[in-house]
């Protein structure tokens, strides 16, 4: 019985699915025939070989698959890309922009979403859009609590890690209190990036997680009860800063940076967003064969990051193609595999085809990459609000 | 040649009119005006956000310190190798070493010595563990440290040889070797001779480049980016943050520092002068207060030693980089790398191929466009007897003068506005800013100072003026001229902040690549990226000598010409 339901739901979502691709496939067509032969420049985060390499594969195939030239434009910082969209308005230039894709999530989101910097909604336009777990996947929906609206398109699932080097620590500390302990114990050897990078920020907001008397404040913007209920946060920063890296008076820069502090072995710890990241990195020669990765006991904070659409992008067409190959099971799967990228998708396996899921069975998984059970619980995002404010909190008692 | 007359303003209009307008781009949001973002009424707003701002202080403070103890050294090394070592061998090998030097970028040895002076740098590699007894890294602040030091020490191992050359180029001007003996004979050690009679004529040749050396060291960004404090950076890093952020709001903020930076820099300025008048005044009772080698010692060895370790670092640092670039794993403490492979290079042939194309095209062609206007300019010069005043020379050094981060963001609005951002032509004009006024300056000297009596002598002979230019001025000049485009092309290859705004992001040069790396870390592509990015100009001063004694192999005469 239950096995005749099964083929029957399947067949029933065969049958849905064909007849929904029937009904979109004239308008995207309408989409695919203009964004053929249009150069399409996504400003994307350029500071991880990892990621340029992906993105150079993805311009090959988009080429291949819609006739659409990809220029990967490497940023520094991602609001970079913002201040173009909006250096572009202040000069009145409301089509033909420069920026036709972002890769973008949280706070850039948001800011380009309240200024109306945005095209869309599109995401409902790209076929494979309906391959993503939106319900077991709620983040990529809700950027940092935010709807998205449909103005972003999401690409990719980040949920933090820790990482160590096992022949040099043997039990690394698997919450915020025993990473002060093991400052305590071992002085000068626990850092965090420099917020506003991302990694520092998601190890403060770790911290915070942990911390705080009661997570779901969190889940609503900071109001007047930032100050009760970020103190568990400073009080924890404050012990710890003198114990940490350059007694808590530099930071390194990035995360990419800090991995290369523990590659050399001046500290014990670093955190990656990616959770592969480690596995490409020792296949790299980045860092020590005996590099590995493990989540703290109460669970580790996660996201998903998008791509979205500047209002006034000259190719949108070219940028709606790419944003739907990305989310194609050939470019997810390609994007989970632990020597090209190693990252959890956004797509639901039980909307896959067999031939699509096997695609994911089948990956390997990297030496340093924990296994999806292993993962633990994954912590949302608070609103961007508490970073906002816990940034500028940040500078004033540690920046200076 | 109808363009002749048109060139010298050509030439300003390329310069002055963008400059300006750019820096009217950053005055009106610092006071509140910016109509895209709902800024549309005068306001003090963005100069208390400024003020406000966490941390302000310390990076103006880190700005000021460290700009001025940069041009202070570098221009005591200079100035003290000069006076002391003049005349020896020591002297002419400096001159050959130090040159090569000049034309690394500032990002490149940045680069470099971030890597030999960090706790796990090559430095402590090279002594560990057997004499340090470190087996990790120690958590030292060096490179970069709380103080700037390392900064400093970046912006002086640059800073010297420009500073250098400029000295023994304006030496060429007095009658240095005639002054100096009638000194000796009474009494006077050679240093202190030199430092009495020779430094006061010398100086107010000096004092623009001194300027332009000054105001970069107040306003520098990619050298910051690399070397200085990630707390308390330099105001340029604190600006560029700013103009970065999402919170769109900061804009107004960017905008009121990039005021303050000119401040800043315009303030520095007339404080060094006030230092002028001052150490001038000291200076006039000194030289006649009868000392005569009281000095002499110190200063030969301190700028010996000095100029010596710079040496060093610069050299160390390129030559880090060129070994990273050829290994696979370089690990703490190993002096050298475990393992070598040529795997970066093969991988990353195809990147560095697309970046070294767009570095050399732009530095070819921004190069090339301002040969033609100094040659132009200094050819009008001639024919129509007109004699270079200072104010021109002035007018000449703005951009140098003016710190590139405060006009630059307006000068985007402008690109935008005109449709041409992100393109060739926005690019190359933006390298053209700076890399004019460096042409101009290697190619000023030598075309003044060719003997007036070729050319009159061929006017005689009946050829018309532009038969003299090309047949008589040009080969007698061949050799300036390939230097002076040499030069420039260096100068285009080092531009950071003018290639990120200009170049939109669309286009990108290997040093825009190597200073976002920076942050990210793979040493081994940074390490390629560095050699590439040194490799290059150094090419074009090969090119340079080569070219003139390859057409002059039969010409005797000519060989000796400079």
């Amino acid at each position: 019985m239950r096995r005749l339901l099964a083929v029957f739901g399947t067949l029933s979502m065969l049958f849905c699915s064909q007849a929904a691709a029937q009904q979109t496939e004239p308008q995207w067509q309408t989409v695919l025939d203009k964004a053929r032969g249009q150069e399409v420049f996504w400003n994307a985060w350029g500071g991880g070989d990892v990621y340029n390499n992906y993105i150079d594969w993805v311009a090959g195939r988009v080429a291949e698959e819609y006739g659409v030239t990809l220029r990967h434009v490497k940023l520094g910082d991602t609001a970079e890309a913002v201040r173009k969209v909006l250096a572009e308005r202040s000069a009145g230039r409301s089509t033909d922009g420069a920026v036709d894709l972002i890769w973008i999530n949280g706070e850039n989101f948001k800011t380009m979403k309240d200024n109306a910097l945005l095209y869309g909604p599109f995401t409902d336009r790209l076929p494979n859009f309906k391959l993503v777990d939106t319900d077991e996947k709620p983040t990529t929906v809700l950027d940092f609590t935010v709807p998205t609206d449909g103005l972003e398109s999401p690409w990719g699932m980040a949920k933090l890690v820790f990482v160590y080097d096992m022949a040099v620590l043997t039990e690394p500390p698997t919450s915020i209190a025993a990473i002060l302990e093991h400052a305590k114990a071992n002085p000068g050897r626990i850092t965090y990036p420099a917020p506003p990078d991302f990694t520092g920020t998601t190890f403060l907001k770790q911290a915070l997680y942990e911390l705080v008397e009661n997570p779901v404040d969190l889940l609503s913007p900071a109001g007047d009860n930032f100050d009760t209920v970020t103190a568990p946060l400073w009080d924890y920063l404050d012990e710890l800063s003198p114990l940490m890296w350059r007694e808590g008076r530099d930071f390194p820069k990035t995360g990419t940076a800090q991995r290369q502090l523990l590659s050399d072995g001046a500290v014990d710890l670093s955190y990656s967003f990616n959770i592969g990241e480690a596995s490409s990195a020792i296949a790299e020669g980045l860092l020590p064969d005996t590099a590995r990765t493990y989540v703290l006991d109460g669970g580790t904070i996660g996201n998903t990051h998008f791509v979205a659409i500047p209002f006034n992008a000259a190719h949108k067409e070219g940028a709606m193609a790419v944003a739907n190959f990305l989310l194609s099971p050939e470019a997810q799967a390609r994007k989970a595999h632990p020597d090209i990228w190693g990252e959890q998708t956004v797509l639901s396996m039980d909307r896959l085809s067999d031939a699509d899921r096997a695609l994911f069975d089948d990956l390997p998984r990297g030496v340093a990459t924990l296994s999806e059970a292993d993962l633990g619980k994954t912590l949302p995002e608070p609103h961007p609000s508490w970073m906002v404010r816990i940034e500028e909190a940040w500078l004033k008692r540690y920046g200076s | 040649m109808r363009f002749l007359p048109v060139a010298p303003w050509a030439t300003l209009a390329i310069f002055l009119l963008p400059v300006m307008a750019g820096l009217a781009g950053a005055f009106l949001p610092a006071f509140g005006y910016l109509p895209a973002l709902g800024g549309t009424e005068a306001s003090l707003e963005p100069w208390m956000r400024l003020f406000d701002y966490p941390g302000f202080a310390g990076s103006l403070w880190m700005s000021v310190w460290t700009g001025f103890t940069a041009t202070a050294i570098s221009f005591g090394l200079a100035v003290g190798f000069a006076a002391a070592w003049r005349g020896t061998r020591v002297f002419q090998g400096l001159q050959r070493l130090i040159a090569p030097l000049l034309s690394v970028p500032h990002a490149a040895v940045a680069l470099g010595m971030l890597f030999l002076l960090a706790p796990s740098g090559w430095l402590l590699r090279a002594g560990s563990p057997w004499a340090t007894g470190f087996d990790r890294p120690p958590d030292w602040a060096t490179a970069p440290d709380p103080y700037g030091i390392v900064f400093i020490l970046a912006l002086v191992v640059k800073e010297t040889p420009f500073l250098f050359l400029m000295t023994v180029a304006a030496l060429n001007q007095v009658r240095e070797r005639e002054i100096v003996t009638t000194a000796r004979t009474l009494g006077y050690g050679p240093a202190t001779a030199w430092l009495k009679c020779v430094l006061p004529l010398v100086y107010p040749q000096l004092r623009l480049p001194v300027y332009a050396v000054l105001a970069f060291s107040l306003s520098v960004i990619d050298v910051a980016l690399v070397l200085a404090p990630a707390t308390n950076p330099p105001l340029g890093v604190l600006i560029l943050r700013w103009f970065n952020d999402p919170d769109l709001g900061y804009q107004f903020v960017a905008a009121a520092g990039a005021v303050a930076q000119l401040a800043v820099v315009a303030a520095g300025i007339t404080l060094w002068w006030a230092g002028e008048r001052l150490v001038g005044s000291l200076g006039r009772r000194w030289a006649s207060a009868g000392d005569r080698a009281l000095l002499d010692r110190p200063v030969a060895a301190f700028s010996l030693a000095g100029t010596g370790i710079l040496w060093f670092l610069g050299a160390g640092s390129l030559l880090g980089m060129a070994i990273w670039s050829m290994a696979r794993q370089w690990r703490f403490p190993d002096a050298l790398p475990g393992e070598w492979s040529l795997m970066n290079w093969m991988r990353r042939g195809e990147t560095l191929i697309g970046l070294g194309g767009t570095t050399v095209t732009v530095g070819l062609i921004s190069a090339g466009i301002a040969l033609v206007l100094a040659i132009a300019c200094l050819e009008h010069e001639k024919r129509d007897g007109l004699k270079p005043t200072a104010r021109a020379l002035w007018l000449l050094y703005i951009p140098l003068l003016v710190p590139q981060v405060a006009f630059l963001f307006g000068a985007q609005v402008l690109l935008v506005a005109a449709g041409i951002d992100g393109g060739w032509t926005a690019l190359i004009w933006a390298h053209l800013l700076f890399v004019l006024p460096y042409v101009f300056l290697s190619l000023s000297d030598p075309f003044r100072s060719l003997d007036e009596r070729y050319r009159t002598t061929a006017l005689c002979l009946g050829l018309r003026p532009s038969s003299v230019f090309w047949r008589v001025t040009v080969p007698l000049l061949l050799r300036p001229i390939l230097v002076a485009f040499a030069v420039g092309f260096a100068v285009s290859v080092s531009q950071y902040l003018p290639t990120v705004f200009a170049g939109g992001g669309r286009l990108e040069t290997l040093t825009t690549e190597a200073v976002s790396l920076a942050g990210g870390g793979d040493r081994r592509l940074i390490g390629m990226l560095v050699f590439a990015q040194s490799a290059l100009p150094f090419l074009a001063f090969l090119l340079a000598a080569a070219v003139p004694a390859w057409a002059f192999r039969n010409r005797a005469g000519l060989r000796g010409l400079t």
